[in-house]
């Protein structure tokens, strides 16, 4: 299941107050959590989301554990989302919803390009290769099926 | 040699690893949760029923027709798939699972972030979200990341009126909120020996304010002896040469009584600094501190004498509430003036029996302070069982051991 696309890259500690805030939680729409992603860090974010890679520092998705947030990710069309490290129910939510996350330290430039297999746990950011933890078979079947829901729909 | 996490789980920190799940707990706030993702995967049968367990403590009796419709759907969902069920009135579901079933070496999860309680028997055990109990149902097991450990290295006895409640939160204000992220906690060292399992659930109960995944203590021959009595042979866990990632060292001896001021759990201070604070109510119980020797102690306090403030008390299970009334406890807590509520969860969590009012002031046994929680304006200072026995007998924050 590899993934393509151009970085973009974020800060450490971003929570998931800053992936989609508190008033826009109030609804089963998930296209309004795909507008209004990352709203409250930079608006200029979320059209620029759609086929992207995010690389981001430590720590990602704190706070709240709202599954929105991975959610939010997925639909605005985040490929993968490349941290050192993530806040642990945010990292759960993010295979159980179908978003690929890696734990990883990549340096990165905007808009560079960028190769990840979350299978094999490597990572390619402009030419440089970096190794994540691979992930385990379930976790990527989860991956694939797009979601822990749709993974079980399939096994019935 | 490797970190219990480690041992339990079969790889090294870190790596992600699938594993069967050897129990698997929900409540009736949980549960209802992961019966609508149940219903939403479509599943049929669940991989293991004799393993996933349905306990109702949150809000129980139901308070309302919404919460006894939904009570009532998950009841069914229950008993026609045959899981162990337990009703209204057996407790909370941390308690329970701790009286006898969960085990050493066990991989335990439970649809709530106190499950970490259970890491007072050795087994790895850590909450889930309702969408994850629900394809554990499915399936009869999951993906975990090993986490690294944090080793507690536990020295002395506690002394005095501290207990292992202060000694909890002096942990907790040392790692503060989100200084175990992720990370389990293993207490070790010469210390452990003196603590009673019953106290080794405290300790293992406040894991998750850190942050942390789990709590683990090692099997010991209190652990062995106290499963002993409900007919399980445990063999012992012995702790060896690991890697921690980071230690901290309490010697118990120093651990003077403390409350958690509001609205945050590690905002730890001497009972003394705050002694004279008025209250509106004080509650004891919990998965924290609802357990025999809590209301034991608490009795022995208010005995013969008259609370000053509304007191309720809901005894952590029907065990306990049973052995309170054998050995006198009980009524001592009566005679004082002590509200006796259900086993359960009772007003923890805000939702019935004992909500706060605005500006209200209570002194709580449980774990959690943050703002509203008992009640939206309403303060919570957290405390053990001794202080919240002096506290209610006047009327006010009151250092344990002084009334006597
Ligand atoms: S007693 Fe309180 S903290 Fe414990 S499970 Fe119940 S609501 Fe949660």
């Amino acid at each position: 299941m590899k993934v393509e696309g151009p970085a973009v890259c974020l800060g450490a500690d971003i929570d998931t107050d800053l992936v989609i805030a508190g008033r826009y939680l109030r609804t089963k729409d998930r296209s309004v959590w795909a507008t209004h992603v990352f709203e409250d860090l930079d608006p200029a974010l979320a059209p620029r989301l759609s086929g992207a890679i995010v690389i981001a520092g430590k720590n990602f998705g704190c706070g709240s554990s709202r599954e929105q947030a991975a959610i939010a990710l997925r639909e605005a069309g985040v490929r993968c989302v490349i941290a050192p490290s993530f806040a642990r129910i945010f990292f759960r939510n993010a295979i159980n919803t179908g978003l690929p996350v890696m734990e990883c330290a990549c340096p990165c430039t905007e808009g560079e390009r960028v190769a990840a297999d979350p299978a094999s746990g490597t990572i390619e950011v402009g030419g440089r290769v970096y190794l994540a933890r691979p992930l385990s078979p379930r976790m990527l079947e989860i991956l694939s099926a797009g979601g822990l829901v749709e993974y079980w729909r399939r096994k019935q | 040699m490797t970190t219990l996490s480690e041992r339990i789980l079969g790889a090294p920190e870190g790596s992600y690893v699938d594993c069967q799940v050897d129990r698997a707990y929900v409540h009736d706030g949980t549960g209802v949760l992961a019966l609508e993702a149940w219903n939403a995967m479509q599943a049929r049968m669940l991989a293991r029923n004799d393993r996933c367990y349905v306990l109702f403590d949150h809000i129980v009796p139901a308070n309302n027709s919404v919460t006894a419709g939904l009570q009532a759907e998950l009841r069914r969902f229950a008993r026609e798939q045959g899981l162990p069920f337990t009703d209204v009135g057996e407790g909370v579901c941390h308690q329970v699972m701790g009286e006898g079933i969960a085990l050493p070496g066990e991989v335990v999860v439970g649809a709530d972030s106190h499950t970490c309680t259970l890491g007072a028997f050795g087994a790895f055990a850590t909450g889930v979200g309702a969408t994850d109990m629900a394809a554990i149902w499915a399936d009869g097991g999951t993906w975990f990341r090993v986490p690294e450990s944090i080793g507690v290295f536990l020295s002395g006895s506690l002394a005095g009126p501290a207990e292992a409640k202060d000694l909890a939160l002096t942990y907790v204000s040392r790692l503060s909120m989100d200084g175990a992220t992720y990370k389990a906690l293993e207490f070790v060292g010469d210390g452990v020996s003196s603590l009673s399992m019953d106290s080794r659930m405290t300790l293992s109960n406040l894991a998750v304010e850190t942050g942390a995944k789990a709590g683990l203590f090692y099997a010991d021959k209190e652990t062995c002896a106290y499963l002993r009595e409900f007919g399980h042979s445990a063999g012992l866990q012995v702790p060896g040469e690991c890697r921690y990632e980071r230690t901290l060292d309490i010697d118990m001896a120093d651990v003077v009584p403390v409350v958690a001021v509001p609205p945050r759990v590690d905002t730890v201070r001497p009972v003394e600094d705050v002694a004279g604070i008025p209250l509106d109510q004080v509650f004891l119980g919990t998965c924290t501190n609802g357990r025999y020797a809590d209301l034991e102690r608490f009795a022995r306090v208010v005995r013969g004498k008259k609370v000053r403030v509304r007191t309720l008390v809901a005894p952590a299970s029907r065990r306990v509430l049973s052995r309170a009334a054998g050995t006198g406890v009980l009524s001592w807590l009566v005679a004082a003036g002590c509200t006796i509520l259900p086993p359960g969860c009772g007003p923890c969590l805000g939702a019935h029996q004992g909500v706060l009012g605005e500006g209200e002031v209570c002194l709580s046994t449980a774990n959690r302070n943050f703002r509203n929680r008992m009640g939206v304006g309403g303060e919570i200072y957290l405390a053990s069982p001794a202080t919240a026995a002096a506290s209610a007998l006047s009327g006010a924050i009151a250092v344990p051991g002084v009334q006597g």
